[in-house]
């Protein structure tokens, strides 16, 4: 089999092998449930105290303010719909932007289908929330401003430490979304003002099945998940104890590279966008050029429908990813793309790449030369193509 | 996801490119939901198919059902054309996942509006063939932007 070459870190990434090695113990040796009284199950105690210890550090949290869960989609919706809940005296009113992951929008949708109100704010072309709509947007009921830290798709990121100013200044809660950037940017939650966060271990070269959600402290928002005392009684069920010391593993594993690994990223991401635009023509990148995660490369090949060009780059071992129609499920392409303002058949050509730390310089060379190839070959395919040129030369 | 038929098809597209001066050209889809399909027919005077090309913008299954169905008619006669309905396009390449369905449909169309071309250029009618419904037009392509 011929070397796969894996960009799609953004979907998820590969368990670390030391991560993996860590957690080993806790599935056949250390299996004792953390909740129990005698010695052996407080081995399980001991390491997630340990892992969250880690991870509080690397945010510069409180131990306590730290609370596991099965997910990043699970952080979300908890912090939405426990805040809607917590606060509705206050008001219904929340705030976010048309760029959110889906369990953010589709917590939102549900929200409304149960008596709030939610803002989507708009984004400029390059991903990035406009500031004087969103302190517009802000009313006497607005309860909660929840804005991703950086986008999944196109990898912008947003001005997290404006946001969190001017939701301090409004007196409301700051929620962010912060399941691509965590490991890939510094985040401090006091510096930004982050009242919730949201993390995923898997996009950090951790296990699968494990998130959090970081809570300030004083924030009341009660369990979402009912049952045992876990989690302070905040979020009841076993805990996963081979999945959270994989997650506390993963983050310090993160942030000791994060510095030579993002720029080592930056370098391999800015040589693959300048490349493509050069070599390929009809070809733009999706995002803010230089204010984006280390690792992401989003660019729209025009004439070309996105799933093909996805078969193709797999056939030739490379895994990409989409925002096309018929890679998303449903009719329309991504919401991030129509949100930036690309027109519908742009926004089909859309190819996604995020890089991982074993991504080489090669693979990018590799990946240029097999770009170039299919997309000739599906322009040649493409009535759009054949129409344009006609027109026009 | 797809057999190996559509794999192939997708691979291998058979017929792709365009016929000059065609006897009819039919162009369905639309770009907003990223499915376009052209089908140029080349039609003798006895009203057989000599000769189809196809170009498309879409999806592997988008691809792979126009290449299908130019194979399904090429040397076939106006209404042996018709025949070729998107369950034999389907058939013919083992299925296609529930979702892709929709392309199968463009596939039938394509051949319908380039039978539609092919008799209003030559002013008669073909019997069984309405007009297509899913020409594009430019002013449903500006319509919503």
């Amino acid at each position: 089999m011929k070397k796969m070459i894996y960009l799609d870190n953004a979907a998820t990434t590969r368990t670390a092998p030391e991560v993996v090695e860590t957690m080993l113990p806790y599935f056949s040796e250390f299996y004792g449930n953390a909740s129990t009284v005698y010695e052996f199950g407080q081995k399980s105690k001991e390491a997630i105290s340990k892992a969250r210890e880690t991870i509080a550090g690397a945010i510069g949290a409180k131990e306590n303010e730290i609370y596991f869960t099965g997910g990043g989609s699970e952080s979300d919706n908890w912090a939405l719909k426990a805040t809607a809940e917590a606060y509705k005296s206050k008001g219904r009113h929340i705030i976010t932007s048309k760029i959110e992951h889906h369990a953010i929008l589709h917590t939102c949708e549900w929200l409304e289908q149960n008596g709030f109100e939610v803002t989507y704010l708009d984004v400029d072309e390059f991903g990035v929330v406009k500031l004087e709509e969103l302190k517009k947007a802000i009313r006497p009921d607005t309860i909660l401003i929840s804005i991703m830290f950086a986008n999944n798709e196109i990898g912008t990121i947003e001005p997290v430490a404006e946001i969190g100013k001017i939701a301090k200044e409004h007196g409301i809660l700051f929620h962010t979304d912060a399941v691509q950037a965590f490991g890939q940017v510094p985040i401090q939650v006091d510096e930004l003002n982050i009242d919730m966060l949201s993390a995923s271990a898997h996009k950090l070269n951790g296990p699968k099945g494990v998130g959090l959600l970081y809570i300030r402290k004083g924030i009341k928002i009660r369990s979402f998940v009912h049952g045992g005392a876990q989690e302070r009684k905040r979020r009841a069920g076993t805990e996963n104890v081979p999945g959270i010391v994989g997650f506390g593993k993963a983050v310090e594993l993160a942030l000791a590279s994060m510095q030579e690994r993002t720029q080592k990223e930056c370098e391999l991401r800015d040589y693959l966008m300048e490349r493509v635009l050069r070599e390929i023509p009809f070809t733009r990148v999706n995002g803010d050029r230089t204010n984006r995660l280390p690792n992401n490369v989003n660019l729209c090949f025009q004439f070309v429908e996105g799933e093909s060009l996805l078969i193709m780059l797999d056939m030739k071992g490379i895994c990409g990813s989409s925002g096309s129609a018929c890679t998303s499920g449903s009719l329309d392409p991504s919401h991030v793309l129509l949100a930036i303002g690309l027109p519908h058949e742009i926004a089909h050509g859309s190819l996604r790449l995020t890089l991982g730390s074993d991504t080489t310089r090669e693979d990018m060379d590799t990946v240029v030369e097999a770009m170039k190839e299919i997309v000739t070959q599906l322009r040649e395919m493409s009535p759009l193509y054949e129409d344009y040129m006609k027109k026009n030369f | 996801m797809y057999s190996e038929k559509v794999m192939d098809h997708f691979k291998n597209p058979r017929n792709v490119g365009e016929i000059e001066n065609a006897s009819g050209v039919g162009t369905v889809g639309n770009a907003k939901c990223g499915d376009i399909m052209r089908i140029f027919l080349d039609i003798d005077e006895d009203g057989i198919i000599q000769d189809v090309k196809f170009k498309t913008f879409g999806c592997g299954a988008a691809v792979a059902t126009s290449s299908m169905a130019t194979e399904l008619v090429k040397g076939k006669t106006i209404q042996e054309a018709l025949q070729v309905t998107n369950k034999a396009v389907m058939e013919a390449l083992d299925g296609l996942p529930p979702v892709k369905v929709h392309c199968s449909l463009l596939a039938e169309e394509a051949i319908h509006a380039a039978l539609w071309d092919y008799a209003e250029k030559n002013g008669i009618q073909i019997e069984g063939l309405e007009k297509p419904k899913n020409d594009i037009s430019e002013e449903e392509e500006e319509e919503d932007y």
